[in-house]
């Protein structure tokens, strides 16, 4: 009498060779079956995005081109405190600050430069005015070196321009804040 | 009505030069470049058919910016290609370096000389057609090895090795199948060998396809395909160029329409290969059943053509690259043994009285 596992064992080590085995691979069975499943998805559905007609669906969190934002009333957000500067792992944020006519804190320089930026969204994080975000525009290219280099005034127009995506963004993601 | 057009060629100049060497050497030309002409353009739509059918396997589109459907992608790829600066390394042979090419794509254009595409269609009907495309595609090795070595390149010479191995051994058991193929047509001769294969009891039924030569060599048929998919270096059997371990083998160095010869020839070479199974194994220009014959042949050659084609492009894509031992282990261990075999069995079979090929 034998148990289960030596027979098993038994059978395995038996011999090597199994007709049916050589008869499978000679046939090629493998091998149509293979074919047969690429065959079928040949007849499949596309599942391309033919990209400029179509786009897919962007989170509100989509971290692209970069802006700085207002207040409703005009007045620049940014109040200087540098922490995105600080964060910036690829050090693209430069920053210069002074004491404005009112007595309020401003930057007088704010670049980023989008050669180094690695788009990991810290600056948008760190910030405590929701100034500096990042916008889900990604289709901009720059044809000169220096292109890519954006100065307070730019950030500020991609602000302007793109407010209400922006907006819109910022309160679909509120909730998950 | 070709015949027609020869014999008016023939009757604008009355002297006996035109007559016996000017024209028939002029017509030939034309016959040639017609020829070629229909290579070249499969050849070019080959690489897109290629690419769709490539991005159809994988859910995909394929190309299809370039004009409608991408059906002007081809143009746009020559055109690119045509522009592109040939590169020459320093230290490569030079005359060597650019017959590689030459070489490789020469033999692909030269074997279309014996194919048959009808009855009587086809630039020279040679007696031992058969034995001449052995001879021409053996040539073909040449021009990959000689590219390889000649670019003084670790690459490219690695590639020669793998091609001058791989080619030359799948050549035998290719040879042992052609063998077979002559031993139940009795003939060199392509036009033979398809009209060969119109007789039979199937077709005299009307129902031609079951007495193709496909059927009742049918093992022979598949080795015969799977050789001719590691003759033209294709994938599974492609390590010769084998992007994933030396870039692109032989054609390394090589760049602009150098390189695009090489492609011409590997796609030459498909469409070659492809009209040959047609021709030997699925009856080449015969219609499959007889309430079709109203088709021409050239038209059933190729669609015939077409499919194996397609099954070079379906391998392509279905399977993975063969480790290199495995593949001289199918070559030298597997499909010469089996059609050496095979040659025995059919050579018996031809002996008894249910010789079927009589």
């Amino acid at each position: 009498m034998t148990t289960p596992t030596s027979s098993s064992v038994e059978a395995s080590t038996a011999s090597a060779f199994s007709l049916k085995d050589f008869l499978s691979s000679f046939m090629l069975s493998e091998l149509f079956k293979g074919l047969a499943l690429t065959g079928k998805y040949a007849f499949r559905s596309k599942i391309t995005l033919q990209y400029p007609e179509e786009k897919t669906p962007l989170s509100p969190r989509f971290r692209g081109l970069h802006a700085l934002r207002r207040y409703e009333n005009g007045e620049e957000r940014c109040i200087a405190c540098k922490l995105c500067e600080a964060v910036c792992p690829a050090m693209a944020i430069t920053i210069e600050s002074e004491v404005r006519a009112d007595g309020s804190r401003r930057t007088t320089r704010y670049d980023i430069d989008f050669n180094k930026c690695i788009y990991c969204g810290f600056c948008e994080e760190s910030c405590p005015v929701d100034s500096i975000v990042e916008t889900p525009v990604f289709e901009y290219h720059g044809e000169n070196p220096g292109d890519l280099y954006f100065t307070k005034d730019m950030l500020l127009a991609v602000g302007d321009r793109y407010e209400p995506q922006i907006a819109a963004a910022r309160a679909a993601d509120a909730k998950f804040r | 009505m070709i015949d027609t057009i020869f014999a008016l060629g023939q009757g604008l100049i009355d002297a006996s030069w035109w007559v016996n060497l000017a024209w028939p050497v002029a017509w030939a030309l034309v016959k040639i470049t017609a020829v070629l002409m229909l290579v070249m353009g499969a050849v070019t739509y080959t690489t897109l058919y290629e690419r769709k059918l490539l991005g159809w396997i994988q859910i995909r589109l394929g190309p299809n910016r370039v004009g409608p459907w991408g059906l002007l992608q081809p143009i746009a790829d020559a055109m690119k290609l045509m522009t592109k600066e040939l590169l020459r390394p320093a230290a490569a042979e030079k005359l060597l370096f650019y017959m590689g090419p030459v070489m490789t794509v020469a033999p692909a254009m030269v074997a279309w000389a014996v194919i048959p595409f009808g009855p009587d269609i086809a630039l020279s009907n040679v007696n031992a057609g058969l034995l001449f495309l052995m001879a021409i595609t053996s040539m073909e090795v040449y021009g990959v090895i000689i590219s390889g070595w000649s670019s003084n390149s670790k690459y490219p010479f690695l590639g020669a090795l793998r091609a001058s191995s791989q080619m030359v051994s799948y050549e035998i058991a290719m040879g042992f199948c052609l063998v077979i193929v002559l031993m139940v047509s009795a003939s060199l001769n392509l036009t033979d060998i398809v009209s060969g294969q119109g007789k039979g009891q199937f077709a005299q039924m009307g129902l031609g396809f079951l007495s193709w030569n496909w059927l009742p060599l049918l093992p022979i048929f598949v080795i015969y395909f799977v050789c001719g998919l590691a003759e033209t270096n294709r994938l599974p059997f492609d390590v010769v160029e084998g992007e994933s371990e030396i870039v692109a083998g032989h054609m390394v160095e090589y760049s602009g329409m150098a390189w695009a010869m090489f492609q011409m020839a590997e796609y030459a070479n498909i469409w070659l290969v492809s009209v040959l199974t047609s021709i030997m194994f699925l009856g080449g220009w015969l219609s499959p059943v007889a309430a079709l014959d109203w088709i021409p042949g050239w038209i059933w050659l190729g669609l015939k053509a077409f499919f194996v084609v397609t099954m070079f492009i379906w391998v392509r894509v279905t399977f993975p690259r063969f480790r290199y031992d495995q593949i001289m282990r199918l070559g030298w261990k597997i499909f010469i043994p089996v059609t050496l075999v095979w040659l025995v069995v059919v050579g018996a079979w031809m002996q008894t009285s249910w010789n079927i090929w009589k």
